[in-house]
This record gives structure tokens, sequence and C-alpha cells, in this order.
């Protein structure tokens, strides 16, 4: 079966969002199942449809099975794979593979994390990881985690190409007034590429303004085969290519820091969808850190290696610019607990089905959705479109 | 040399076997016979062809600084710290740091040459760092 022929088969047709910000006094379990109840009421279906789930989280290895426990649910499809932020983009393949199979009706993608309000630090979190998850060629230098395996691709992109601190300021700057747009977004303040340039050091050449927010959070979208979605409760947003690619854990693994497989998962996920970068109206890219987005316009051939600074600069990804870019705002001033590829998702469907008030982007028809994980370690595209894109 | 020093040494995986190495101030690497390519981490694949034939060697420990970033850390904590991705010239990537001077003074291209810096307390194990070469 070609690759190409899942193109289309499979629609999300719910989207719910919870405790984003800080969601004092709720568990994570809390708000993901009220981000999953939201996602199932906005698809005008109920809970006892769902038949398929697919979860991550960051500390509960087998985190599916208390979702399904905790929701009441006896799933016929569970998937729990667990590769780091991009984990919700990569969720859809094999959905749409069980969805077309006809093993299952309805996936419920969701997540959840209180990591900002948590009483576990990151200290804490670092010490238990090195005993689960154990480097041992990098942790004894101290890298500052993940925040110095961007900042060493950072530092090498400006070394190769030229990169300025200035042009990944331009990211966050651009980030924000997106965030200013949206109600959702945490970081609302203005901010100047000056801001970004004199704020707190943390791993050069990344200052605090560099590095995304530390948030709470919950999302959830529910994923059905196309002709069932043409009768639910919003217009269908159809999968139209999902693909994922990994080449390293570890960053110094990386075989070149200034190419991701973010190269190889749009590829994939571009040939699936049939169509190119050219025909991309609005991009949800994984901006843990500002290198990120200047990595994937590249990779992703947006524009060539090495020209993202350029590319993004006199606010070209911000609002009025000439590429929509991260339009709640991004993991840089909107929200990201903990791992974010759920919420570029969201944002993604919102923007097809023409709800984003302020920020919309007028006629978006097609929307790329980009999640990375780890440090730079896994890469998944999604090109996502409406009926009229199909 | 092929073989493991001791026949204790011989029972361990290739981590275990870099660490006693580190511990005895001796920085191996692995080189591959089917590929004749290079491999780091330790590992009992070549992760270049997929082969077995791995052998342990002394590199020459000369390297050129493939990425460098400062580790801010408060003054009381032990201060700013230098993290380096280091290409030895056998064509293997590590991390590690650069010593003897300044962690913003690390500059990429620099040329560094490898030395074994012993275990220290707190658990803080065996590893190699790097000095920058003269000239």
């Amino acid at each position: 079966m070609p690759a190409q022929s899942l193109r289309g088969g499979v629609a999300i047709v719910g989207v719910g969002q919870a405790g984003l910000g800080e969601a004092h006094g709720k568990t994570e379990m809390e708000i993901l199942v009220e981000a999953a109840k939201a996602a199932v009421k906005d698809a005008g279906m109920s809970m006892r449809e769902i038949d398929g789930i697919a979860t991550a989280s960051v500390g509960a290895t087998m985190w599916v099975m208390p979702v399904a426990e905790y929701l009441g649910i006896h799933p016929k499809f569970v998937d729990s794979t667990m590769i780091g932020g991009s984990s919700f983009v990569a969720h859809m393949l094999p959905a749409m593979l069980a969805l077309e199979a006809g093993l299952c009706d309805a996936v419920l993608v969701c997540y959840g994390s209180n990591q900002r309000t948590s009483t576990v630090g990151r200290a804490g979190i670092a010490k238990v990881r090195s005993v689960l998850d154990p480097q041992p060629y990098e942790n004894p230098y101290q890298p500052m985690q993940p925040i110095t395996s961007y900042a060493l691709a950072a530092a090498r992109h400006m070394h190769q190409y030229g990169t300025t601190r200035e042009h990944l300021a331009e990211v966050a700057v651009a980030a924000r007034k997106w965030a200013q747009l949206n109600p959702d977004a945490l970081m609302r303040d203005p901010l100047s590429i000056d801001d970004v340039l004199n704020a707190r050091m943390v791993s050069d050449p990344l200052s605090v303004r560099d590095c995304c927010l530390v948030t709470d959070g919950a999302g959830a979208y529910v994923m059905v085969r196309a002709e069932r979605a043409k009768d639910l409760a919003k217009p269908p947003v159809y999968v139209l290519g999902n693909a994922t690619a990994t080449w390293h854990r570890q960053i110094s693994s990386m075989p070149d820091l200034t190419v991701s497989a973010a190269k190889e998962s749009g590829e994939r996920a571009f040939a699936m969808a049939g169509v190119k970068p050219a025909d991309v109206d609005v991009l949800e890219l994984y901006d843990a850190f500002t290198i990120n987005t200047l990595l994937f316009l590249e990779d992703l051939g947006f524009c060539a290696k090495g020209e993202g600074g350029p590319f993004v600069s006199g606010g070209a990804i911000a609002p009025g610019g000439r590429l929509p870019v991260n339009t709640n705002g991004g993991g840089l001033s909107c929200v990201h607990p903990g791992m974010y590829g759920m919420f570029i998702t969201i944002e993604a469907v919102r923007q097809l089905r023409g709800e984003c008030g302020e920020r919309q982007v007028g006629g978006a028809e097609i929307a790329l959705v980009h999640g990375n994980g780890g440090t730079l370690s896994s890469q998944s595209t999604a090109i996502l479109g409406t009926a009229a894109a199909l | 040399m092929t073989t493991p020093t001791t026949e204790a040494q011989a029972e361990q995986g290739p981590d275990r076997l870099y660490a006693a190495l580190l511990n005895e101030g001796r920085f191996r690497i692995q080189h591959c016979r089917d590929c004749d390519r290079h491999v780091f981490y330790p590992r009992n694949l070549c992760p270049h062809c997929g082969g077995e034939a791995l052998d342990w060697t002394d590199p020459k420990g000369t390297g050129t600084v493939y990425s460098t970033s400062v580790v801010r850390r408060k003054p009381d904590a032990g201060g700013d710290y230098n993290v380096a991705l280091i290409d030895l010239d056998e064509g293997v990537r590590m991390m590690s740091r650069v010593e003897g001077v300044a962690p913003q003074a690390v500059r990429i291209g620099m040329r560094v040459r490898a030395r074994v810096a012993p275990a220290a307390g707190d658990g803080v194990p065996a590893m190699v760092v790097f000095d920058p070469m003269e000239g």
C-alpha cells in the first residue's frame, strides 16, 4: 500500500484544551481528562464512542493504561509511543493505520502536564532521569539539558552560516506578537529584539527569552475515518500526510547539528500529502528554542539551508509578515507544558476551521505541523487540510 | 591492541570496559575492521556498517572544537563552565569540555588535545577533557 493512499482517509474532528498556564490544585490526569472531554464534545461525540487512545507522559512509562482506566474505556487500539514533544504529532500515523484497517472507529490523542505548578522540580526530574535514562557519555559534563544541546546547535549554525543572535531574537519577537493576538497565551507583554538580546543568558548563545516557557496545560484531539467525519459537529480537518524520523538521541550523536531529521520527516510527509512548501498557508513549528524555528524552516524546505536567519528578519514570520508561523504564540510565548506537540496540532486545526479570531490566517486551507522531541532527536511532520484541500 | 588488558575486563561490555580504562588513565576508542571507521561511544556493533569486528585503539588524542556553549551558573555554585562537542582526528565526535581557558574563550575550530581527568569526589567519574593546543 503506497503511503499516498492514506492521504485524507482520516480527519481530526474534535480538539480541546484545559489548564493552560497554571492549573493550581489539579493533577495532570484531571486537566488531561478536562481536555479530552472538551475534544470529544467539540466533535459532537460521546466518550463511549472512543475505542482507540494514544498518549504519552514525561514521567509515567505505562501512561496509556491509567488514562484509559480513568476514562472508563476499553480501547481496541493503544499507542503509548514516547519520543518526547513530537509524540502527539507522531501519534497520527499509527492511529490512521488502525482506523483505515478497521481496528477501531475513534481515536483520542491526549496529553496533560502540570510542569509549572508541580512540586517536583527540574533538578529532581534530572536526577531520576540520569538513573532511568542514562547518558553516560554526556551527563558527566553536566550539560543543562535540554537547553545546552540546542545551544550547541545554535552556536554551530551561527558559525557555519553567519546566523546572529538578532536572527534568533526575531523568532522570539514574532512569537510574542502572535501571542498578543491570542487570549489563551501566557506571555503577552511587549517584547523587543533588545529585550531578547539583553535577557539573562542560560547556555550561550541562548538567553532565557530564546527558551520556551514552562507552563501547565492539557490538550486532546479526536480522529475518525473521513466518511464518519462528514456527519460530525465541526468541519473535518483531514490528515493529508504524516511522517516521523529520528537520527540520534543525544546531541553528541547528531551527525550535523545544522540539519535535523525534519528534512526526512518533511520530505515523506509532503510526498504522502502530494503538496509542496509553497502550498502551505500556515505553519506550526515546535519552537522549544528559537533555533528550532530556523532549522525547521530550512529543513522543511521553506528556505535554503543556512538562510533561516535572513528569512525571518524584519518581522517576516510575525503577524502581517510574508509567512504565518506559530500563530498561537508558540512554545516561546503561548504554552509549553513539558511536551508541546499536542498544542501545535490543535492550533493548526483551529486555523483550518477559521476559529482563531484576531490571529486567524485568512483563507487557510493547508497547515503544516512540525513536532520535535528530545534534543532535536525526534521529528514528526504532519500536513493537515480542509475539505477544499482534498 | 585488540584484547582487554585483564581477564576481568574481558567479561565486561564496552561501556564498563571504557570506564575501567578511564579509571586507569587510558582513553581508548573503537575501530571497525570491516569498514575501517572509528566508533564512539563504545558499542558491541558498528553503527556505520553493522559489523561486529570492533577493536580498541588509542586515538591520537587531538581534535577540533565542533561546537561550544557556556553553561551559566551562579558563582557560589561554581560559576560558568564550558560544554563542547569535539571532533577527534579519527572522525568521531564526543561531548566534553575545554579546560585551561575561560569558558567564553573556547572557539569553534580551536585545536585541542585530550587528557583523562581522574575521578573526583561526589561520584564524579574519570572523564576525557581537552586542553587547547599551543600555537
